[in-house]
């Protein structure tokens, strides 16, 4: 999952550093990443995991980092997963 | 009633007194002059309302957020620009307090604006950021001495020259993003101002804010230790857009009134039935209704979301909308009314020398979709509304 995350947020975040490097609990936003820029790699986490980020989990701290990301994304993907 | 409230009454009592035997009288003047109003600044220290939300263990005097929201609409139906100028003050109070996380430096700060009344002022524009109070230039540099320094320049400074000390947003390091924000407290004497063009606007000319070149040196613990983007979403962004609203609503208000006394008069001279202008005026009324309750709304959800432990749903993009919108609403909707109100008036409201001008109204409200501007504002929300869920 984190290669994953990695590339969406390599094609989305605009960041000026080189997502496929950056350690995975490094602040996102620190790096560069604009709140806009956010709300494009939201879009498009929703679109390739095939999620909906409900609303509780549209912070920033839930996209501040590779890691958070995962974390919200393996909660949701759970929740999925479930009978 | 609880001991609190009956504080919280007088309080307000003390801010109508000064609204209406200080500010009011004042106001004209303030206004044709565009020169700082500070007769109505001086009483409001005298009332120390200045430091009325600060907690009273640090010298404040512990009221809620709604008498402040509450002051700055008293105010606002007397003189817009002293109640921006109070308002405007509060946010950068408001905030501290709220972000104190046993910061010693900022509650010894605390401390100082409410034993002196110390009047502070905000620098969060910035030349070359295209309105965008998310993103710096300037940034917190290392200097001799473990201080640190700062050049920012700010293409306005709302009271930048009246006021005692200044919340200043900054990048954290030269080498940070332009989104990796910090905001920090510089004192009187460690600014110096540069000023950088003048101060002749179309209304809210007694806040006097010229754009100034900013330089500070400080020390390290000047910084607010909570990052900035959530001191931004927990406080200062629906602070302001609350604290603003009200004072909108204030001049809407008395623009109401003057329009009320006017359709009044005319009902008076002419017995028989009300005035055809009489018509016009409910139409505003219910204009003023919807105002008032947009105001009164966002207040009530901002107080309930910040009772909520660890304050999370402000930080949802649901509670950014929420207020966003707000913004834009009161922003709109209080010019319409001065507008409406100057339509009943006539003539009477059109001249300034009248007990039914209103055009300094109109001039100040006018001023409101451009304290962050609103298509900027509209910009964020668009974005925002993509991938939020329930809005």
């Amino acid at each position: 999952m984190t290669d994953e995350i990695r590339k969406i947020l390599t094609d989305h975040g605009r960041l000026p550093v080189d997502a496929g490097t950056l350690p995975a609990d490094a602040d996102l936003y620190q790096a560069g990443m604009t709140s806009h820029a956010s709300v494009n790699v939201m879009l498009a986490l929703e679109d390739h995991f095939d999620v909906e980020f409900p609303d509780r989990m549209l912070t920033r701290s839930v996209f501040e980092s590779i890691s958070s990301i995962e974390a919200a994304l393996t909660e949701l993907c759970g929740e999925a997963a479930l009978p | 009633m609880s001991v609190s409230v009956e504080r919280d009454q007088a309080f307000l009592d003390s801010i109508r007194r000064v609204a209406d035997e200080v500010a009011a009288p004042n106001a004209d003047e303030v206004d044709r002059d565009a020169r700082f109003p500070s007769e109505a600044i001086e009483a409001l220290r005298d009332e120390q309302a200045l430091s009325a939300f600060i907690p009273t263990e640090l010298g404040g005097g512990g009221l809620a957020f709604e008498t402040i929201a509450a002051a700055c609409f008293e105010l606002g139906r007397r003189c817009g620009a002293s109640a921006m100028i109070f308002a405007m003050h509060q946010i950068q109070v408001v905030t501290i307090v709220r972000h104190l996380e046993d910061a010693d430096w900022f509650e010894g700060y605390l401390q100082a604006v409410a034993e002196e009344q110390r009047l502070v002022a905000s620098v969060t524009s910035e030349v070359g950021t295209g309105g965008d109070m998310g993103r710096s230039v300037a940034a917190v540099t290392a200097a001799d001495r473990g201080e640190c320094t700062f050049e920012k320049q700010a293409p306005t400074v709302s009271y930048g020259e009246n006021a005692d000390d200044l919340f200043v947003t900054l990048r954290r390091s030269p080498d940070a993003e332009p989104s990796d924000q910090v905001v920090a407290l510089a004192r009187k004497e460690q600014i110096a101002l540069e000023p950088a063009g003048t101060w002749d606007p179309l209304g809210m000319r007694g806040t006097c804010s010229p754009g100034y070149v900013v330089r500070a040196t400080l020390a390290p613990e000047q910084i607010l230790p909570t990052p900035f983007p959530r001191v931004s979403a927990e406080s200062m962004v629906p602070v302001s857009h609350i604290l603003w609203s009200h004072l909108w609503l204030g001049i809407a208000t008395d623009a109401f009134d003057r329009a009320r006394a006017f359709v009044r008069a005319a009902a008076k001279q002419k017995p028989g039935g009300p005035p055809p202008v009489a018509i016009r005026l409910s139409h505003l009324m219910s204009e003023l209704s919807l105002l008032r309750a947009e105001v009164s709304s966002g207040l009530g959800e901002f107080v309930e979301l910040s009772q909520e432990p660890g304050r999370e749903r402000l930080s949802t993009m649901a509670s950014a909308l929420r207020f966003n919108n707000l913004k834009i609403a009161a922003s709109e909707q209080a010019p319409r009314i001065c507008q409406g109100a100057l339509g009943v008036c006539g003539i009477m409201g059109f001249k300034n020398d009248t007990p039914f001008s209103v055009g300094r109204h109109l001039r100040d409200a006018m001023s409101a979709c451009l304290m962050v501007a609103n298509e900027r504002i509209h910009q964020t929300n668009a974005s925002l509304l993509l991938i939020a869920k329930d809005v």
